[in-house]
């Protein structure tokens, strides 16, 4: 049984828990508001809001019913366009019938609902904030100019948001129906009925974390499959430091861990960088341990992850064991960890304030699309020498791929334009990239050589220049 | 006006195609598809597949009562594959079922067992195996095997473009149910209304009047749904017309991106000529359209690439052959500008490669040999208010070409790491369908007696705004508040024998056949008010924003009462009018004649910013001077203009579709095949709306707009190609679409290994 709030309704069904809340939405529920786009998280035309309490103030973000199991649903509420009808037009749908930001109209709710989450979140409206929400709606016939224009105007009506009291806030201006002032009371009573139900182990086909590559891969398995969600084990979740080391849980999603303030203060960029990974609403669903169980030779998360020579917890009953994430991977998608092995922790050790950190990534499509190459960096480099160096790379080869040799070639060399062509050299003998929908293997190498200079010359602006490299 | 279902999209209630309350009993098909792009069947066995729980039919070829054929210009394509398979994706049979999931797993069932032969996928090698659709055609001017003599400068290469998928966001889908009778209703996803009933009909052995289709609205059609709706309706029909239930088929992404066509893929071989005062003189082009598998609308997109293989230049001398080429790709088919982009590309890369021999800029050569009044196109018609250079000079003064390309300049002295690029593209799109007889458009209007207008036309709605163009000809000529009038569905009951929703022509054809019925429709109630007011035959009535007046006074008489008394007259409030554009014809015996209505202009002014470090590029503005007539709806061609750019140049830049050498899409989802996003569309689009005289051709003088901005994208292959220039001045990059950022990155550093 899964119970949850769907726009103003309290729902439960024994619905499986794999379905997607698309489908179950459409299908089950009949509104027909929420459109079919892709089933593979890429349009965004069927993005809903999952709201719930987080120390115990409302709070929703955007994602893609159609990669969400309904499962994750569980003791929240979900918001399709149907539970933000008023009788007038919100601001949003104003906004955008105003700047004829709807053509065919067949992507619009997903923008609506997009735009709408943006106005939730209580932070003073920013215009290139409300550009990023909309990150993850893809629109055929406007060219998106109207719907920037769109944003501004609605931009400028937040000015006067409530910051403090967003929801009264919306709810007077017609942004939002008066029924989100029940929902914070609801949620509660909700889980209050949750925690009085037997929530037996049962026997399972799918551990299903985000959801957002599985539910690509194989929708109709999990579908009809026996499949337990990561949703009712808050102890996968949380970022923490004890210490000298961040420990996260394995079930932190990309925007958490994104928007975390330990992890800004010690990453400056990485909030920048992370823009790059997939849309705002498949961040918001995707987690750190689906990353790194999928075993994506460019996984961005397990790039990342890998400089920082990173360690996991698997997890199986009760039994625990550590291992390096850059161990983990014995060949494509093959793991060197059980099927029953929960990946239920990563932790790192903080780097030292004088280290340099850095991520690029190329695809054909700089926002919400999958790398042709990325790479990560880790450097700690006093008085223009090198002391160590950590380097990374995906889409050159079949794993994620930890730069051992490279590694160690930079390892106390001085920073100048001959080194850094022959950590290239060396790099170039440690990958194999190989041929696809994403380029050829020797753009991949040459993409991989740029993305190596990238670094160094965002690090040593003053001491390299592109010219003596190239 | 505003888009008058915008309203309904911003609430989600508007009404699509798997948004149809479905009917009690309904039965849900999967499409079973070749995974061979090539072969012989040996053996088709759907047995375990019927034996399928919950399945209630498997369809194919063997069960098709009437003809197994959905051809439209030429009879060459089966709905289901029969004997041999000819792409990879060609729909083999339809499962029927009580779900979806169930018919999907059903499908899995279905042996097919097939001998393989030969794959093609380039043009090229199926014209050199005689491989060809039909024969080869020519269009020519002047005599260029004489006119290269006298030429100073003489340049050849190749050029190719890539295909485009057309990524309309609602995927295929048609809903039909059984009528009494043996009468099929099919609610389809088609522009093309009329093509989905008159294919059904041969597939199902009946009558075209047995068969009625409904369309709401697209969502998203781009030619995508011009000729490649009409299998999955007539599935959809067939099932209920074998099954007597009722039939739902909306197609997964992956499963429409491999069994639909896409936009021709061209490789063209070209030779110019110019004189010394950068003159063209001389233009032979030699095009290989890979048309895949079947015609589909091959040939017409074929005719109009030659139609339109000097876009907007005066060239004197010109041979133009085009080569239709049959290869093992799913039957490529109609998408925005419908071959015009193919032809264009070609003529702008011979004049950047000219330019690049010569020594000059492009936009030298370009403006040189723009389009003037009664020049002669290649196919006979001359031109006729033509605005090439006008749109030009614009252009060039309204943006400040002169600080633009300083500013430009001056940034790359500055810059090594990152180079702007700038490029002109100036467009000529002929308006009309090339086969003359599909010039034609009917309207059907009723005014109610308490003073409501239904409209009825052969128009589809697909985001277009056609609907709200036809409702503004209504109110407008009949004097009335828009609120009074409603836009029907298309339906082919109520008009017939309707032309599709394409070329650009739909809001000029279906709005001057309501016009016109309305027109009528006031005579008779202008008649009805003289009567009433014993006014005399001289004098002038006038119904103007509901207000009535005989010779300028108003007079007492609303709106309502009017049209009560008119009907209590026992005078019809309806009219059906017939509207055919005048004065046009072609003839293919001589490729000449006077195909197209008008012709519609405009310049674009592209600028690019290329990270050379990462091969990665910024569009930082396009403006775009361009010749509306005078826009009946400023905000519906704004979205246009702007939408139908940034699909050229996603065209011309991220949209890459990849085959294998079997012949299976590689690209096949979103995932791996990327329109742009809203990051990747230029920083600025500025439009300047130039008023022009229009055309009498053109619904109130308005120009169409639907396809000709999708040209101005060009321009951005031709940006980014100058900006890599502007790092590595030797780079000569080919002129093969898209410039994706590998191709980008791999020109920026041509040496490394």
């Amino acid at each position: 049984m899964t119970r949850f709030i769907l726009n103003d309704q309290e729902v439960s069904t024994d619905i499986k828990a794999g379905t997607t809340v698309l489908d179950f939405v459409r299908y089950n529920q009949h509104l027909k508001g929420t459109k079919i786009g892709c089933r593979e998280g890429d349009c965004g035309a069927c993005t809903v809001l999952v709201g719930s309490l987080e120390n115990g103030k409302l709070a929703y973000k955007s994602v893609t019913s159609c990669l969400m199991p309904l499962g994750n649903a569980a003791g929240k509420h979900l918001v399709t366009i149907e539970g933000l009808n008023l009788k007038e037009l919100s601001p949003v749908q104003q906004n955008i019938v105003n700047e004829g930001g709807t053509q065919c109209g067949f992507c619009t709710v997903g923008f609506v609902v997009s735009l709408t989450g943006y106005c939730m979140q209580p932070e003073k409206a920013y215009y290139p904030k409300a550009i990023a929400a909309m990150d993850g709606n893809i629109c055929r016939c406007t060219g998106y100019k109207s719907l920037e224009r769109a944003a501004t105007n609605l931009v400028n009506q937040l000015s006067e948001k409530n910051t403090e009291a967003t929801f009264d806030w919306l709810i007077e201006n017609n942004f939002l129906p008066a029924y989100f002032k029940t929902v914070p009371e609801k949620l509660k009573n909700l889980q209050v009925k949750i925690n009085h139900e037997d929530n037996q182990e049962e026997p399972y086909d799918f551990f299903i974390s985000g959801g957002t590559d599985l539910l690509v891969q194989k929708p109709e398995l999990v579908g009809k499959s026996a499949v337990k969600t990561s949703l009712p084990h808050p102890e996968l979740k949380g970022i923490s430091r004890n210490g000298d080391t961040i420990v996260l849980g394995g079930g932190t999603t990309v925007e958490e861990m994104r928007q975390h303030p330990e992890i800004k203060a010690l990453f400056p960029e990485l909030y920048a960088h992370l823009k790059l990974v997939s849309s705002t609403q498949v961040r918001n669903m995707g987690t750190l341990a689906g990353n790194f169980a999928n075993a994506s030779p460019i996984g961005d998360l397990t790039i990342f992850f890998l400089v920082l020579n990173s360690t996991l917890i698997l997890k199986k009953g009760e039994s625990r064991r550590e291992i390096l994430l850059k161990d983990l991977y014995l060949s494509y998608k093959t793991l060197a960890k059980e099927k029953e092995e929960l990946i239920e922790q990563i932790s790192f050790k903080v780097p030292a304030a004088s280290s340099l950190f850095n991520f690029e990534k190329i695809s054909k499509r700089m926002h919400l699309d999958i790398a042709s190459v990325n790479s990560a960096i880790q450097l700690k480099e006093e008085n223009n020498l090198i002391q160590e160096a950590n380097v990374s790379a995906g889409g050159v080869g079949p794993i994620p791929f930890y730069l051992t040799k490279t590694s160690e070639f930079l390892k106390g060399k001085t920073i100048a334009a001959e080194t850094i062509k022959q950590a290239n050299e060396i790099a170039q003998a440690e990958i194999n990239p190989i041929s696809d929908a994403r380029g050829t293997a020797q753009y991949k190498r040459l993409l991989f050589r740029q993305l190596l200079y990238a670094h160094f010359l965002k690090f040593f602006p003053d001491q390299l220049t592109l010219a003596q490299l190239v | 006006m505003k888009n008058i279902d915008s309203h309904g999209h911003v609430r989600g209630e508007s009404i699509y195609l798997d948004d149809i309350p479905v009917r009690h009993g309904t039965l849900y098909g999967w499409v079973f598809s070749s995974s061979v792009a090539h072969g012989k069947i040996l053996n088709l066995d759907v047995s375990e597949a019927l034996a399928f729980p919950g399945v209630h039919a498997v369809l194919t070829a063997a069960d098709i009562p009437g003809i197994n054929q959905i051809g439209g210009i030429i009879p060459d394509e089966p709905l289901f594959a029969e004997g041999e398979v000819h792409f990879w994706g060609q729909p083999v049979a339809l499962v029927l079922a009580e779900s979806e999931l169930i018919a999907q797993e059903a499908s899995h069932k279905i042996m097919l067992e097939v001998q393989k032969l030969p794959v093609i996928t380039e043009p090229r090698e199926a014209r050199k195996a005689g491989k060809l659709i039909m024969p080869p055609r020519t269009f020519k001017l002047g005599e260029t095997s004489v006119a290269f003599n006298s030429c100073k400068h003489i340049i050849e290469g190749i050029a190719e473009n890539g295909g485009q998928e057309h990524l309309y966001i609602e995927t295929q889908g048609a809903y039909a149910y059984p009528k009494e009778n043996g009468n099929i209703y099919i609610a389809s996803s088609t522009q093309g209304p009329t093509a989905v009933q008159r294919h059904a009909a041969v597939v199902l052995g009946v009558g075209m009047h047995q068969i009625e289709v409904d369309v709401m609205r697209l969502g998203g059609g781009f030619g995508g749904k011009e000729d490649q709706a009409t299998p999955w309706g007539i599935m959809a029909g067939l099932g209920a017309f074998l099954t007597k239930r009722a039939v739902k088929l909306s197609l997964h992404r992956l499963e429409d991106m491999k069994m639909t066509g896409k936009r021709h893929p061209y490789s063209s071989d070209f030779k110019i000529g110019l004189d010394e005062n950068y003159k063209i003189l001389a233009y032979e082009v030699t095009f290989h359209q890979n048309a895949g598998a079947a015609a589909d609308l091959s040939p017409a997109v074929l005719e109009r690439t030659l139609f339109h293989c000097t876009n907007t230049y005066f060239i004197p001398n010109v041979t133009a052959t085009a080569y239709s080429c049959k290869t093992n790709l799913p039957p490529n088919t109609a998408f925005r500008g419908f071959g015009g982009p193919q032809g264009m590309f070609v003529i702008e890369s011979a004049i950047n490669k000219a330019a690049e021999v010569l020594g000059v800029e492009a936009s030298v050569i370009q403006k040189a040999n723009l389009l003037k009044e009664n020049n002669l196109f290649p196919y006979g018609q001359r031109t006729e208010g033509c605005e090439a250079l006008n749109c030009w000079q614009t252009a060039e003064q309204h943006f400040d070409i002169e600080k633009l390309k300083k500013e430009v300049a001056e940034f790359n002295q500055n810059n090594t790491q990152f180079k702007k690029g700038i490029s002109f593209m100036p467009i000529c799109f002929g308006i009309s369908f090339t086969k003359t007889a599909m010039n034609q458009a009917r309207a059907l209007v009723h005014i109610y007696q308490d003073g409501s207008v239904g409209v009825s036309t052969g128009a589809v709605e697909m985001g277009q705004a056609v609907n709200t163009k036809m409702l503004q000809v209504a109110a407008k000529t009949l004097g009335i508040h828009p609120n009074r009038v409603r836009i029907e569905t298309t339906n082919t009951t109520r008009v017939a024998n309707t032309s599709p929703s394409a070329a650009s022509a739909t809001a000029d054809l279906n709005g001057k056949a309501v016009h016109m019925a309305c027109e009528n429709l006031l005579a008779r109630l202008t008649g009805q008010i003289k009567a009433q007011f014993q006014a005399e035959e001289a004098d002038e009535v006038k119904i103007e924003n509901e207000a009535i007046s005989i010779n300028g006074k108003p007079i007492d008489l609303t709106w309502e009462k009017l049209v009560f008394s008119t009907y209590w007259s026992r005078l019809s409030l309806s009219e059906n009018a017939h509207y055919a554009t005048p004065d046009i014809h072609f003839d293919p015996q001589v490729e000449s004649g006077w195909p197209f209505a008008y012709h519609v202009y405009g310049t674009a002014i592209t600028t690019v910013t290329v990270d050379c470090l990462r091969g990665t590029y910024d569009f930082d503005s396009v403006k775009i001077a361009h010749d509306f007539g005078s826009s009946m709806n400023t905000m519906v061609d704004r979205g246009q203009i702007e939408g139908g750019l940034v699909q050229g140049i996603g065209w011309m830049t991220l949209e890459e579709l990849i085959y294998n050498a079997d012949g299976r899409l590689v690209s096949n989802a979103l995932s791996t095949y990327k329109v742009p996003d809203i990051y990747s569309v230029p920083k600025e689009i500025d439009i300047h709306f130039m008023d022009t005289p229009g055309s009498k051709n053109a619904i109130f003088g308005s120009k169409a707009v639907g396809e000709p901005p999708l040209m101005y994208g060009i321009g951005a292959f031709f940006a980014i190609r100058n900006a890599i220039k502007a790092f590595r001045p030797e780079a000569r990059p080919d002129f093969i679409a898209p410039m994706t950022p590998e191709k980008v990155l791999m020109n920026l550093y041509p040496d490394f290994a």
